[in-house]
């Protein structure tokens, strides 16, 4: 009976976590005996957490490469800006800690970095009513039913030759430019600051860029820093779920039924699209 | 050269909820139906397992791929448009169920008012209280013709929702409403405190396990969160994929045939003959014959095709004359304009929600409230909508707050469970120079010009939008929220389209001068050629649209049935009353 037993909790994967779970010791069930107790704390679990934590380590540390930018100093001018615009603070990490940089460095050699879902064909004109599109100041969670699920962040009409990609490169290549030419200094060895006066000038359009406007440039920065910071960890940011721990939200689930009418906020345990699909 | 295809009684082009109705309808009656969806083919399995919301929100995966075919908009009738080329600008939906599978579900019938929309304003405010420009028309059909299509429409979609102290309908709806969280209760509590009549929004998110009249069965809905622009992993948000398509398909008589993109309606001697569409896998191009061509996609394409085949007299904004883009309308950024509140005491579960989980009231839409001192026609909903926010949605922050840095970080940390957006969805009304024509520059893949949008705002929709925002903050005042934000009213069109609610060009009335289809949505110009969906609606009315184009498509049905029976034109002409 007891062999019949575990050979099915075998055939079933069934982890020791999964058993606890099911226990109700982790999903909010209250703790009681010494067995118990002495087996969550247990020596053996301890090594375990830890073994696990170091994998884990080790595999997002290998993803931790360079897949779009080929430069590193752009990458690293990258990595300074997006922690200016997402700093580490007391009440967590910031977009560097959070994998944010190579986030958006797989998201520019991603379909979306090429533009290839996006209407390219020329002519693209490049004059003053352009310009205006490019400034135009529409927060995108205002434009429409749909869509107060959007990052908030302005959306001027994208009307440049350049895609997603090429436009991060001559962006981060201009910051540089400005850096130097303005405070005599490396955008990466600038005071945090000098590198906010940098990035105000590009948020207001105030620096020349070729086939683009330096304010295009800045939206997609800042909107790709806010996604690299929530989205879910399998792109690269949020690491270890930490964004989603400062925020407070739960990850992807099955149902929030019975959630729905809870007076009181209900904090849970994070959980990943890895975790949510486990049982999808 | 064009393959030519084994005749078959019935065409529909788009599987979204028009060409899924139309299709499951007459299938169902015994005809061979064949329907074109130039998107790929969608089952319940892709929507499983994928709750990501950079890759469904942000990234538009359910959406169009922008790189084959867009369209150009501008403001004024003498500049020249520019693409709207990234799909962070666009948003229209392709694929199995199109539409239906991302939409929502926010289900609300049209008053009684829009359907006699100018008799109504002249006979209670007078001839002036219309300004010239505003194209404003009855449908030719009342909302009492409307109802039992209504009421068929939400049987089949299992609507879930509560009586309108206000509205008028005979039957309950066929399940109950969803649940009331906190913000809604607050919300209620908040407008009968003002004197309005709040309920439940009617959801397409259905509140039970329920089997349609058809048999389908629709789950019951979860409140995940991951509703709006995703297909439900849980078969539980009704769509044309767990409804129409599947009757359409039981009955044998029905093909889907999905990557098969429309190119022209054909016709001679003013009927249509069938439709030439490409195989987009392959490149090769077939010829569908049928005794009925039904257009039944989204207003861009019904627009665009018709003008593409050369059928009916294009809109000459010059002239005021033709009706082909004419009554161009839809929800655009100068709608859902409202407040937003933030709370120093309260914390709630924002991650969670649905669709169409929301309470509103009607005291401010329509004709329900007095006009005779306010610059506007018209009205709207006042809605709350608990969607369900998402991780990298939730940065709302008090205005003033920084975008970025070490304060943003900060505030939309601490507000992200702490706030609430009440809005107002007000009517738009049609203008001589809004309206669809094709682009003169711009092409798409095969070399067809793209459709051209022009359209700009009036002081109707700045006076009603302005109207809406002050209501709103009223409410979220009460509510009870320490910072009360209001939304700005935009000048002028941004042409950023995300919103999906684009309605007109191809409008339906009783005057072949002034609008192209019949009460039936059949053409005046080509009996045999029906147009259904939201580009037969005149004017927007206060209300997401869907309702009323599912009404619309059960009454087309009716008609093609009855054309297909005897022949002939299903109404007749008259002139109508028309501003």
């Amino acid at each position: 009976m007891t062999d019949q037993h575990s050979d099915k909790d075998e055939k079933k994967g069934l982890s020791r976590r999964q058993f606890l779970k099911n226990t109700g010791m982790v999903a909010g069930g209250v703790v009681g005996g010494s067995l118990l107790g002495g087996l969550l704390t247990n020596e053996y679990q301890k090594k375990q957490e830890a073994q696990i934590k170091e994998e884990a380590a080790k595999g997002a540390a290998l993803q931790e490469a360079r897949m779009f930018f080929s430069r590193k100093e752009d990458f690293d001018i990258l990595g300074a800006a997006t922690e200016r615009l997402f700093p580490q603070d007391d009440i967590g990490p910031g977009a560097i800690e959070l994998g944010v940089p190579y986030f958006i460095d797989k998201q520019l050699a991603s379909y979306w970095g090429t533009n290839a879902k996006e209407y390219m064909r020329d002519p693209f004109r490049q004059n003053s009513e352009e310009h205006d599109y490019q400034h135009k100041d529409s927060q995108k969670d205002k434009t429409g039913p749909n869509t107060d699920s959007q990052t908030p962040v302005p959306t001027p009409r994208y009307q440049s030759r350049l895609t997603r990609a090429e436009i991060f490169i001559a962006g981060l290549r201009k910051m540089e430019q400005v850096s130097r030419d303005k405070f005599k200094k490396k955008f990466v060895d600038a005071s945090p600051d000098q590198q906010d006066q940098v990035l105000k000038m590009f948020e207001n359009g105030k620096v020349e860029m070729q086939g683009v406007d330096s304010v295009t440039f800045f939206n997609l920065l800042l909107k790709t820093t806010i996604e690299g910071v929530y989205s879910d960890p399998l792109y690269g940011g949020n690491k270890n779920m930490q964004g989603w721990k400062m925020k407070e939200y739960p990850g992807p689930r099955a149902s929030f039924a019975d959630v729905i009418e809870a007076e009181d906020f209900v904090k849970m345990d994070l959980q990943s699209l890895k975790d949510y699909q486990k049982f999808a | 050269m064009a393959k030519r295809l084994k005749p078959v009684d019935v065409v529909v082009v788009g599987s979204s909820w028009a060409g899924g109705v139309v299709s499951a309808e007459l299938s169902k009656a015994g005809y061979k139906v064949v329907c074109l969806e130039r998107g790929p083919k969608r089952v319940l399995e892709d929507f499983t397992g994928v709750k990501d919301e950079l890759r469904f929100t942000n990234r538009f995966e359910l959406m169009q791929n922008l790189s084959h075919e867009t369209i150009t908009s501008r403001s004024n009738i003498d500049e020249v448009a520019l693409p709207v080329r990234t799909r962070e600008e666009m948003m229209a939906g392709t694929g199995a169920g199109a539409g239906s599978v991302h939409w929502a579900g926010a289900t609300y019938r049209y008053w009684p008012y829009d359907f006699e929309i100018y008799s109504q304003t002249v006979k209670r405010y007078g001839k002036n209280k219309i300004p010239e420009g505003m194209m404003l028309q009855d449908w030719g059909v009342t909302y009492k013709e409307m109802e039992p299509y209504y009421e068929r429409w939400e049987k089949t979609a299992g609507i879930s929702g509560e009586r309108d102290p206000l509205g008028e309908r005979k039957s309950d709806y066929p399940n109950p409403p969803l649940k009331e969280s906190p913000p809604i209760k607050l919300f209620k509590q908040a407008a009968k405190n003002l004197g309005y009549n709040p309920y439940q929004v009617p959801s397409a998110n259905v509140s039970q396990r329920y089997e349609n009249p058809d048999g389908e069965v629709i789950n019951a809905c979860m409140y995940c969160a991951f509703c709006t622009q995703y297909g439900c992993d849980f078969g539980a948000k009704s769509d044309s994929l767990v409804t129409v398509i599947p009757t359409a398909q039981k009955t044998g008589n029905f093909e889907l045939r999905t990557e098969s993109y429309v190119r022209r309606v054909l016709h001679k001697g003013g009927k249509a003959t069938g439709v030439m569409y490409v195989d987009t896998k392959t490149g090769q191009e077939y010829e569908q014959p049928a005794k009925v061509i039904v257009l039944g996609a989204f207003t861009f394409t019904n627009n665009r095709l018709l003008l593409l085949s050369g059928i009916g007299q294009p809109y000459d904004p010059k002239t005021r004359q033709g009706v082909i883009g004419r009554n161009y309308n839809g929800q655009f950024n100068i709608t859902f304009r409202g407040a937003r509140g933030f709370f120093n005491d309260k914390k709630f579960n924002l991650y969670a929600g649905a669709g169409a989980l929301g309470g509103t009231f009607n005291d401010l839409n329509a004709d329900n409230f007095d006009h005779s001192n306010l610059d506007f026609i018209h009205g709207g909903a006042v809605e709350l909508r608990q969607y369900g926010d998402g991780a990298i949605a939730s940065n709302h922050v008090p205005a003033g707050t920084p975008a970025w840095g070490p304060e943003f970080k900060k505030k939309s940390i601490h507000y992200a469970h702490r706030n609430v957006v009440v809005w107002y969805t007000p009517a738009i009304m049609s203008w001589w120079h809004n309206y669809v024509d094709l682009d003169p520059t711009y092409k798409d893949d095969f070399g067809d010009p793209l459709l051209r949008v022009t359209y700009k705002y009036t002081d109707q929709d700045r006076a009603i939008a302005k109207f809406g925002v002050e209501k709103c903050a009223e409410i979220v005042k009460e509510m009870g929220a320490d910072i009360v934000d209001k939304d700005d009213i935009p000048q002028e069109f941004d042409h950023i389209y995300q919103g999906g609610h684009y309605a007109g060009g191809v409008i339906m009335g009783s005057d072949p001068s002034t609008s192209a289809l019949n009460n039936y949505l059949q053409m005046w110009d080509m009996e045999n050629l029906f147009v259904v969906g939201a580009s037969a609606f005149p004017h927007f009315g206060g209300h997401h649209p869907t309702a009323t184009v599912g009404a619309l498509a059960y009454r087309a049905s009716e008609g093609i049935e009855k054309y297909l029976k005897k022949g002939g034109m299903l109404t007749e002409a008259k002139k109508s009353n028309i501003a």
